[in-house]
């Protein structure tokens, strides 16, 4: 690492020296010595504006004064620089005081009622700065309030303090200029543009830093007094960005959730899906007691002693396989790993319920688990590779580190893709059209450097011979390689072993110092050395007979392309269903064991980057158990020793492992598959699943879902002209298994093929259809 | 005495004074041709010398404005002229344009090549249409008679009708297509201006003042007006005048002189007060007739000597009424970006009028003193700055006529005395 060389200045603030790097605003660098200019439109994340002029502060430069007080918040600090803010200048605090005075003559004074009193910005530095009498005594300017400007957004005009937060941050952060301000003078007002509401998938933010209440979330909306909620540091369960979030619960029920401050993750930012999807937890039917399937075939409420010995007589007396979810904790996930080869003693586990590959299972174990690639290295990067990977759906909080960097220094995107995304549009990528499943080519023709980045998402599974180019790529320019799946889990099962071919920490299955290691820890005689089967594998060996117990946590069997062969693999085997709501998976369970949401226990996630997640429970007195809990619970009944009764030991023992320092895993070389030939109704099927979509976890989020993208079908102008379509015409997409009716937006995408959304409403192409990247699939004009 | 010194307003009076060739035949664009012909840097050395000074209110010498673009930096350069004239009582580019717009566009030619520029933008504010057709046929004159398209091309831009856009940062927002509000400074516009790019914005009187500095030279210019306002400038008198109108005449002279000059106040009344430069300027009283009326003689005496607008009042002006509609003025006008101007207008709109309805008390007066403290020299631009001027200059010239409206209950003038149709039977 090399460390940059900073200038470094000192100036004096109200008599006390500081020294700040070259270009540090006044205003933060009186922060440093712990003296707060009150400010409103100031943010340290949105470029200088100036407007609200809160944070006048005297100044002057070796000796020559400014003759005005100036805006604190847009001077950088320069040599020589004498400032005397509030606290010093009788003239600073006398401009403060009445620029408090001028905000607050408009301002309606309906704290009690606002969701913003008690923390309020402009309540607090008014208390702060302000005077406690107002001399005015005419006519407040009045709104109609509020006005809906998106479906979970409202906006209270009377209140606005005009700062442009909102609309900075949309402009600047999001790229989603949705809203601006209007009209002038003292009417002057935040505004959408006509029939087009604020529908960014960052929106929360805006109502997160506005100052005052002037921008409500209407989930949130008139719920809740500030004061009276609990709140835990948590992080995001949403996706692998890795959001440090904060979760304010009101009697044991959770009312709302913000985005947390990490300047090295998510900066102060998340996306709307990580803010406002949290009402799953309690919105869907949760399980309460376990459940065991009696002699008549009916799964009836049991204690838990008696589920237990169910499920451990269940997986003792087969062959038995584990299958455990992508949104699993990091300890939870290694409970698994640790279950399946100490109290199942098998390989077969494998935390990808999705569509997935044996490339990708190399791939994972060869470049990924351990990997330490970081945001600071997209910061850095010379050219990002997008592979299989749409940020801004999948992603969010990398889509706006590469934003920040494309904004900043023109940072070179360029997207091996079928169809050109919204989020690459906006990121002013290089577009490389490729028919789906022929990625591989376009990758191995780009030419990167020890800076680059690829960033490789966990579709980049579903072309075979497309992570063998990445590999190659990262090989012969040796950019670094980033692996983004899109679940939260994904990242920590993989370094917890929860995967065929390596066990907890990276070392290989194969590797017999590698058993070792493991098997001293867990003070096991031996670990199973054959490779585990992966979950396609699993099911067909449970529908052949070779397997006759499932293990399964927080699986949905339709998430990949095999839904029939799943079901009916869960249909025939002995299954034991650890699940906080009833599931495809419990209703054909023979033993249902309810678990903890993530509100109501501890534990981490692993971001993409490798980074630890912690939460506490934000729940503090919820009865339900986590994974981890239960499994040591089943391992005991079997008679084998799990012995992970908390987090706690599981976080302990994973630190005990330590790092394999022996060899990785080689990568077999896969080839890409020619591509089919398409004519006339055919097309070849590519999709991704959009942020806001029909996910289990935005259940009961009608405001949230309000917001998301219209579902469409995409093709190309030369088929929509060959078909006869235009924007808006209904196509029908069809395959062996089903259709669905979509209607047709004509844009730029490979001529072969047609895009939809994987899992939005009207379009859930795994169910519908049964495939959702690279199969031909029929399309005619409905 | 000082006399008159038509210059810009020599051949206005011909009756063909806009046309191009009335241009052409008392010597325009001869002057365009010899500045062509020279080294940019000895234009600008030679603007620098007359001693020019811009004329849209805040006197900044022209040349040096010039001499601060960059010079060999590959950038496109611009020019852009502000024809945004809105100030109440600022009436000088307006005629000026109306009968000789060909002299605009000769100074955009020479300033254009002094600052490497190949494109002039000239904002004209919306309301003005009659003055926008003139303006547009004049330069498509130009551009047929070859003095544009060379090289040099010039476009005019209308505005939507906003007091701000005469700002030059909220100008060179409205003109890139978005709401006319000021930007940030620095970067200053000679840096990052119009499309980020180094710009020179001038006011018309400026630009339209060159073409005769480089046909007669910097010496010429220098002889008139006082040591450090050169040149002649344009009077704009208005109000209670027998004669209102357009006066050219040296900096310096004084508006006992022009008075004189244009046949005095209108008659059977007495000056009450005046503005020297717009009504953002502190307003002047008779004792102020013998301030020269340059950037440094206005200045010490208490105002600015701004787009030099005369607006007259004589002693049927009911001081407290005329301030409130300047606010008014201010308050519609605040374009809402800043605090102190957006909310601190918007409360003095109300102070006054309760004032002048005989609502206020003593208390207020000092409330609104105090309230145009909170907003001279905290706001984000100059608008709030000049929308207290005439607040607090009234109130320290006339403070006994607010108390008069407190103790008499309303206001104690007939507002039709101080009417043009008084005594018509009106």
């Amino acid at each position: 690492m090399t460390t940059e060389v900073v200038d470094m200045i000192t100036v004096v603030i109200d008599g006390f020296e500081v020294n700040v790097p070259k270009g540090t605003l006044v205003i933060r660098a009186a922060e440093q010595l712990g003296i707060q200019i009150p400010r409103f439109c100031d943010h340290p994340l949105l470029d200088p504006v100036g407007a609200c002029r809160q944070c006048l502060v005297d100044i002057e430069i070796n000796g020559r004064a400014f003759p005005k007080p100036q805006a604190s918040c847009t001077i950088p600090v320069e040599p020589g620089m004498i400032v005397k803010t509030q606290l010093t200048s009788p003239v600073a605090e006398k401009a403060q005081r009445g620029v408090m005075e001028l905000l607050l003559i408009n301002h309606p004074l309906d704290c009690p009622v606002c969701d913003k009193g008690g923390e309020c910005p402009l309540q607090n530095q008014a208390m702060s700065n302000g005077q406690g009498e107002t001399r005015f005594e005419g006519v407040k300017r009045t709104f109609q309030k509020p006005i809906n400007i998106s479906s979970q957004v409202l906006l209270d005009r009377e209140r606005c303090v005009l700062c442009a937060r909102c609309t900075r941050f949309s402009e600047q952060i999001a790229s989603d200029p949705f809203i601006t301000l209007n009209e002038r003078g003292a009417l002057q007002q935040v505004g959408i543009y006509e029939n087009k509401p604020f529908e960014s998938y960052f929106s929360g933010n805006a109502v997160q830093i506005c100052p005052v209440g002037a921008l409500t979330g209407a989930s949130y909306r008139f719920r809740a007094r500030p004061f009276d909620l609990v709140s835990t540091p948590s992080a995001c369960e949403h996706c692998a960005s890795g959001c440090d979030m904060r979760t304010d619960v009101r009697r044991g029920k959770t009312l709302r959730r913000l985005a947390g401050d990490d300047a090295s993750v998510n900066e102060e930012w998340n996306c709307d899906k990580g803010r406002w999807a949290f009402k799953y937890v309690t919105a869907i039917d949760r399980l309460t007691t376990p459940l065991v399937r009696n002699a008549s075939g009916e799964l009836v409420a049991a204690s838990w002693p008696e589920a237990l010995a169910a499920a451990a007589k269940g997986l003792k007396s087969a062959k038995a396989a584990v299958l455990v979810g992508g949104r699993a904790t990091y300890e939870d996930a290694y409970g698994y790993s640790k279950f399946a080869r100490v109290a199942l003693g098998t390989n077969d586990i494998d935390f990808r319920s999705r569509l997935s590959s044996n490339e990708e299972r190399e791939f994972l174990a060869a470049h990924v688990v351990g990997s330490t690639t970081r945001y600071t290295d997209i910061d850095r990067a010379d050219h990002v590779l997008l592979v299989g990977f749409e940020p801004e759906e999948e992603s969010p909080i990398v889509f706006l580190r590469l934003n920040k960097q494309v904004r900043k220094r023109a940072l070179k995107v360029t997207a091996i893709a079928t169809k050109l995304s919204i989020g690459v549009e906006k990121l002013n990528g290089e577009f490389v059209k490729v028919a789906p499943g022929q990625e591989a080519a376009a990758i191995s023709s780009q030419s990167l450097t020890g800076k680059s980045v690829i960033l490789v998402g966990e579709r980049a599974a579903e072309s075979a011979g497309v992570l063998s180019a990445v590999a190659a790529l990262a090989n012969s320019s040796s950019a670094k390689i980033a692996w983004i799946p899109r679940r939260a889990g994904e990242r920590g099962a993989l370094e917890a072993g929860a995967i065929g071919n390596l066990l907890p920490g990276g070392r290989p299955v194969a590797d017999a110092a590698a058993r070792v290691d493991i098997a001293a820890v867990w003070g096991a005689d031996s670990l199973p050395t054959e490779n585990g089967k992966n979950s396609n594998e699993i099911y067909a060996a449970v529908n052949a007979g070779e397997i006759g117990a499932l293990l399964v946590g927080g699986v949905d069997p339709l998430d990949g392309d095999n839904s029939q062969s799943a079901l009916a693999a869960l249909e025939k085997a002995f299954v034991v269903s650890l699940e906080i709501a009833p599931s495809a998976v419990t209703q054909r369970a023979d033993v249902v064991l309810p678990v903890a949401a993530i509100t109501e226990k501890s534990g981490s996630f692993l971001n993409w980057e490798g980074r630890a997640r912690s939460f506490d429970a934000a729940v503090a007195d919820s009865l339900n158990r986590s994974d981890l809990r239960i499994l040591s619970m089943i391992a005991e009944e079997i008679g084998a020793s799990v012995n992970l009764a908390t987090v706690t030991s599981a976080i302990k023992e994973i630190a005990s492992l330590g790092k394999w320092d022996g060899a990785r895993v080689a990568m077999n070389k896969v080839s890409a598959t020619s591509q089919p030939a398409v004519s006339g109704d055919q097309f070849i099927l590519t999709s991704w699943r959009r942020l806001l979509d029909m996910g289990t976890l935005q259940k009961g989020e009608d405001n949230l879902a309000g917001t998301s993208r219209k579902t469409v079908a995409v093709i190309s102008p030369k088929r929509a002209q060959a078909l006869g379509v235009a924007d808006g015409d209904q196509l029908k997409i069809s395959t062996p298994l089903g259709y669905v009716n979509l209607s047709a937006l004509v844009e730029d995408i490979h001529d072969d093929a047609i895009w939809a959304p994987r899992n939005s409403r009207g379009s859930q192409l795994l169910i519908n259809l049964g495939v959702a990247h690279g199969a031909v699939v029929t399309v005619v004009k409905a | 005495m000082t006399k008159l010194t038509p210059v810009l307003s020599a051949h206005w009076d011909e009756k063909d004074s806009f046309t191009i060739e009335a241009y052409t035949r008392h010597g325009g664009y001869a002057a365009a041709k010899k500045a062509l012909a020279m080294d940019p840097d000895a234009v600008i050395q030679l603007v620098k010398d007359s001693g020019l000074r811009g004329r849209g209110g805040a006197g900044f010498p022209t040349g040096m404005k010039w001499g601060f673009i960059p010079q060999g930096d590959d950038k496109d350069h611009y020019l852009v002229v502000n024809a945004d004239e809105s100030e109440p009582g600022t009436c000088k580019d307006m005629p000026l344009l109306m009968a000789n717009p060909h002299v605009l566009i000769e100074g955009c030619i020479i300033a254009c090549h002094a600052i490497r520029a190949k494109h002039a933008f000239i904002y004209i504010r919306g309301e003005v249409t009659h003055i926008v057709r003139r303006l547009n046929q004049a330069i498509e004159d130009a551009y047929k008679a070859g003095h544009l398209g060379k090289g040099i091309d010039v476009v005019l831009h209308v505005g939507a009708g906003a007091y701000i856009c005469g700002e030059e940062t909220a100008l060179l927002d409205s003109l890139e297509g978005f709401r006319g509000q000021p930007r940030l400074r620095p970067p200053f516009p000679a840096i990052a201006g119009l499309y980020a790019r180094p710009t020179v914005v001038n006011n018309v009187e400026s630009i339209s003042s060159v073409p005769a500095i480089i046909a007669n030279g910097a010496e010429w210019y220098q002889a008139m007006g006082t040591e450090k306002s050169k040149g002649a400038t344009l009077y704009s008198l208005s109000g209670h005048v027998n004669n209102p109108g357009q006066f050219e005449a040296p900096l310096g002279i004084t508006l006992r002189e022009i008075l004189e000059l244009s046949g005095g106040i209108r008659t059977g009344h007495t000056l009450k007060f005046w503005t020297p430069g717009g009504s953002s300027t502190p307003i002047f009283t008779s004792e102020h007739l013998d301030v020269p009326l340059d950037y440094e003689g206005v200045s010490a005496a208490g105002s600015m000597l701004g787009t030099k607008a005369l607006q007259i009042f004589d002693e049927t002006t009911c001081v407290v009424r005329a301030v409130l509609r300047w606010t008014e003025f201010y308050k519609h006008e605040s374009c809402g970006k800043c605090t102190p101007c957006r909310e601190g207008t918007w409360w003095l709109v109300q102070l006054l009028r309760d004032l002048e309805d005989g609502k206020g008390t003593e208390a207020d007066l000092a409330k609104l003193l105090d309230l145009c403290d909170n907003i001279l020299g905290r706001s984000f631009c100059a608008l709030g700055d000049g929308a207290t001027s005439p607040i607090t200059s009234s109130i320290k010239y006339f403070r006994d006529e607010y108390i008069a409206h407190i103790t008499n209950g309303g206001c104690p003038f007939d507002p039709v005395a101080s009417t043009l149709f008084v005594g018509a039977g009106a």
